[in-house]
């Protein structure tokens, strides 16, 4: 799913933008517990949140992702903004709750992780 | 000779320091970038990292996070100063953790990090006291 979608659909507050028209996505993976997304996440995927914080950047980071979306409105704070420039990192949020934009990018054809690959 | 240190990266890592959590790992993998090791490789080697510097801000009193360098492998070290681990196979188990509700809120606390550190890893050593933890996991570079 372009990253341009993503950001209709949800109706999205970019953050940081290190997107371009070619930005790709093709998974999402949805979770407050970063060590479940440094388990199973490819780098071609979004890690949706309810979190705000540098961890998630830092999670992002590790993992070579290009963008985390946080949902129910959240807002990072002034440093876990320039941590994501730092890393190029970019970060969009949706007012939607943690199922509703899920389901919104699931019904639009972005896939889930499956556990076992 | 293949299994000749040639550079060890060192950092100190503060307890309950969650600014700077994530600092150390993230310098190994820029290191590790400019060295021009594959991607996937050095995204292993940043998990493992990042899970481990993690774990001494979570749940030691402080400790070190070394990255050792060989010709063919790199070995993530950390030793720290307790309290250590009473039963490491009960912690080595998926899901469990013993992490506080302040700290779960933080993202922390799926109980996944040791798992996901011997998951990613060619090898795993681990060794437990009161006076504290001492892991080492290696990460094998592909011949190029
Ligand atoms: N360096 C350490 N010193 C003392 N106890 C530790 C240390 N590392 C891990 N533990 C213990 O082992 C448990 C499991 O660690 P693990 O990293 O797998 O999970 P976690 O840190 O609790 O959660 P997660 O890593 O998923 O955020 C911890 O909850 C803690 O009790
Ligand atoms: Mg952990």
């Amino acid at each position: 799913m372009k990253i341009k979608e993503i950001k209709e659909i949800l109706n999205a507050e970019v953050i940081t933008d290190f997107s371009n028209e070619n930005t790709d996505i093709k998974y999402g993976f949805a979770s407050d517990l970063m060590s479940d997304a440094l388990a199973l996440v490819k780098s071609d995927s979004l890690l949706i949140t309810g979190l705000n914080n540098s961890q998630v950047i830092r999670t992002a980071e590790m993992l070579d992702m290009s963008t985390v979306l946080f949902v129910r409105g959240k807002r990072p704070c002034p440093d876990v903004v320039s941590l994501a420039l730092e890393n190029q990192v970019t970060i969009l949020s949706t007012e939607y709750t943690m199922f509703k934009a899920c389901s919104l990018l699931a019904i639009n054809g972005m896939e889930g992780i499956e556990a076992d690959d | 000779m293949t299994d000749k240190l040639l550079i060890r990266y060192s950092y100190n890592i503060a307890a309950n320091d969650f600014i700077a959590a994530g600092k150390g790992s993230s310098s190994i993998k820029n290191t590790l970038k400019s060295m021009g090791i594959d991607a996937s490789t050095i995204r292993r080697i940043a998990i493992i990292s990042y899970e481990a510097e993690i774990n001494l801000v979570i749940h030691s009193y402080g400790g070190m996070l070394h990255c050792d360098l060989y010709e063919n492998k790199i070995d993530i070290i950390t030793e720290d100063k307790g309290p250590g681990i009473e039963n490491i196979d009960l912690a080595l188990t998926e899901g469990y953790s013993t992490a506080t509700e302040s700290v779960r809120e933080l993202g922390f606390g799926a109980g996944m990090g040791l798992p996901n550190m011997k998951k990613y890893s060619d090898d795993f050593d681990i060794a437990s006291s009161r006076e504290g933890t001492f892991i080492k996991i290696t990460v094998l570079l592909q011949e190029v």
